[in-house]
């Protein structure tokens, strides 16, 4: 039994199937790398996973149970993550509230959850942005807030969606350091991005996509050369 | 000077305590009295709305279940109008949870209609049931006390009671997740909350608290009928006002709200107390329209939110700062 599996995962809005016959698994400790061109469904396996919408076929399995069927906040509790593209902070909170609330997931004592907010930004390296309230940060930390919020849930598997994008070089670079970091501390992650130096650079294995259905996969040079991909991205010569 | 929240707080509780030893009018005791219950009103509904982000119309719902089960005790069981005290609170309660389980399956504004229109289903099942209600003829008990006093001080402990609990809850889990909800649900269900399930809640304590001043009103006006306890203006409406005025999102806002808009009230209905022509008191409605016309437009965040804008206006030592979106809706 796969620690993290989707199988013959299907999602239509009608008569647009956004995600198609998609199965994959994922090992712990893991991290792969959910790519593809946009509308291409990335953030719609997301959505399914974290159940903002419910799946139309297939099942989705975590650590040995099906988690399809269960609420998002349940789907939290079991041990799954994540961030969104567009970032949801807390705005009339500040950052360390925004943290101490995730972690009010695992207790339901004040100061534990305080300590276990501060210890996580620490992680994050936003211990210096305790006070600030989390309408007054800038989009970079606002993407890390997603990230220290998510953590703070004490998740087995985190899913990041487009956490990178709209950074800076230099922030991506730290980026890049803060994600192998949580990858060391135990976590598998699941990664959707479009900075491709990213993904082929943090990534055990990639998955893309196009059309909702599974074009390649493989190591980060095997997709990078395959032929469909390629296509994908760039269009036939 | 630092701040201390718990002196504020005994301080003004000091105050308030002494208040009817010193004064022996009825009129001034009377006024405070239905200001403390508004106390009790305005912060329930802050929880849900102000805090929780579920802005509610039909807090007279439960008002008004907590009026009707003290005077029903009376009219039916033939008991003491008392035993609504201990009634009131949780069948306002179940209420609650009843319009929970319909309501909060909507969002925004399909929320807001939502209780609108359940509030007026209970107004009008409380006018045509009458085997239980009496219908537009009313309850009508007598009063257990003549002096005001054990009435005041009964309404000074539920309104503390009140305030107290709340400021406990909002220091929470239980605080936190209402305001996670309140500023992004999305985002509070992939942090591992129900939503529906802290909303209800959230729902609970404020009907409970709501339907506790609806038997204490029972009690101590003696006379209750279904236009006014289930009334959309005079309780819904008012009690949005009560906080909004104040400061929702705030711990004391609503408490402030709540003696600004009793004062307010009695102005207009009295005509200033005779001091401006007669006609005044019917405009009490535009004056209030107008008011929160204002309130919306210079202190979005209540006299409480905006206390520092205020400050700052009065003083002119500083340039005064734009209205700034703050812990209210």
């Amino acid at each position: 039994m796969s620690f993290f599996q989707t199988k013959h995962l299907t999602k239509a809005f009608g008569g647009l199937i956004a995600v198609n016959d998609l199965s994959f698994e994922i090992e712990e400790g893991e991290i792969f790398g959910l790519i593809g061109p946009n509308g291409s469904g990335k953030t719609t396996v997301f959505n399914l996973i974290s159940a903002y919408y419910p799946i139309t076929s297939g099942a989705i399995h975590f650590r040995g149970r099906e988690i399809n069927g269960m609420p998002t906040w349940k789907i939290c509790k079991e041990g799954i993550g994540r961030t969104f593209q567009i970032v949801k902070p807390l705005r009339r909170m500040t950052v360390l509230e925004n943290v101490m609330t995730s972690a009010f997931c695992r207790t339901a004592n004040f100061g534990v959850a305080k300590d276990r907010a501060v210890e996580v930004l620490h992680f994050c390296e936003m211990e210096k942005k305790l006070d600030f309230s989390a309408r007054s940060l800038t989009i970079g930390d606002r993407k890390r807030l997603e990230i220290a919020r998510a953590l703070a849930t004490e998740p087995k598997l985190l899913l990041l969606d487009e956490t990178m994008a709209g950074l800076t070089p230099q922030e991506q670079a730290e980026g890049v350091l803060l994600i192998r970091k949580i990858r060391d501390s135990g976590i598998a992650i699941i990664i959707v991005e479009h900075i491709m130096q990213v993904i082929m650079n943090l990534c055990d294995r990639i998955l893309c996509i196009n059309y909702g259905q599974e074009i390649a996969r493989g190591t980060p040079p095997e997709v990078a050369n395959n032929q469909a991909v390629v296509e994908a991205y760039l269009g036939r010569d | 000077m630092k701040h201390r929240p718990a002196l504020t707080a005994l301080g003004v509780l000091a105050v308030l305590a002494i208040f009817p030893l010193v004064i022996s009018s009825d009129y001034y005791r009377h006024i405070v009295i239905i200001a403390l219950m508004w106390v009790v009103i305005g912060s329930s509904w802050n929880l849900l709305a102000g805090y929780t982000g579920q802005i509610s119309f039909g807090h007279a719902i439960f008002f008004g279940v907590g009026a009707y089960s003290a005077g029903i005790c009376t009219t039916k069981l033939g008991i003491s109008a008392w035993w609504g005290m201990l009634l009131g609170g949780p069948l306002a309660m179940l209420s609650g949870l009843l319009l929970g389980w319909i309501c909060f399956r909507l969002r925004g504004s399909y929320f807001n209609l939502a209780t609108l229109a359940i509030g007026e289903v209970f107004r009008q099942v409380a006018i045509f049931w009458r085997d239980l209600t009496d219908g537009m003829q009313g309850i009508l008990i007598i009063t257990t006390f003549r002096s005001k006093v054990i009435y005041y001080f009964l309404a000074l402990g539920l309104a503390a009671l009140c305030v107290f609990t709340i400021s406990r809850i909002m220091k929470s889990k239980w605080g936190f997740y209402f305001i996670a909800i309140r500023e992004d649900q999305d985002a509070a269900e992939a942090m591992g909350i129900s939503s529906f399930r802290y909303k209800s809640l959230s729902l609970a304590v404020s009907s409970f608290f709501t339907g506790l001043a609806g038997a204490f009103y029972m009690n101590y006006m003696g006379f209750i009928d279904p236009e006014v306890v289930f009334s959309l203006y005079f309780i819904s409406i008012m009690a949005i006002l009560v906080a909004i005025i104040g400061g929702a999102g705030t711990i004391w806002g609503p408490a402030v709200g709540a003696f600004i808009m009793v004062l307010l009230h009695e102005l207009f209905r009295s005509s200033f107390f005779g001091y401006a022509p007669k006609w005044v008191s019917s405009t009490h409605a535009l004056a209030f329209g107008l008011l929160v016309i204002l309130a919306i437009r210079f202190m979005a965040n209540g006299v409480v939110g905006d206390l520092p804008r205020i400050f700052n206006l009065w003083t002119r030592k500083e340039p005064i700062p734009p209205v700034e979106e703050g812990s209210g809706l």
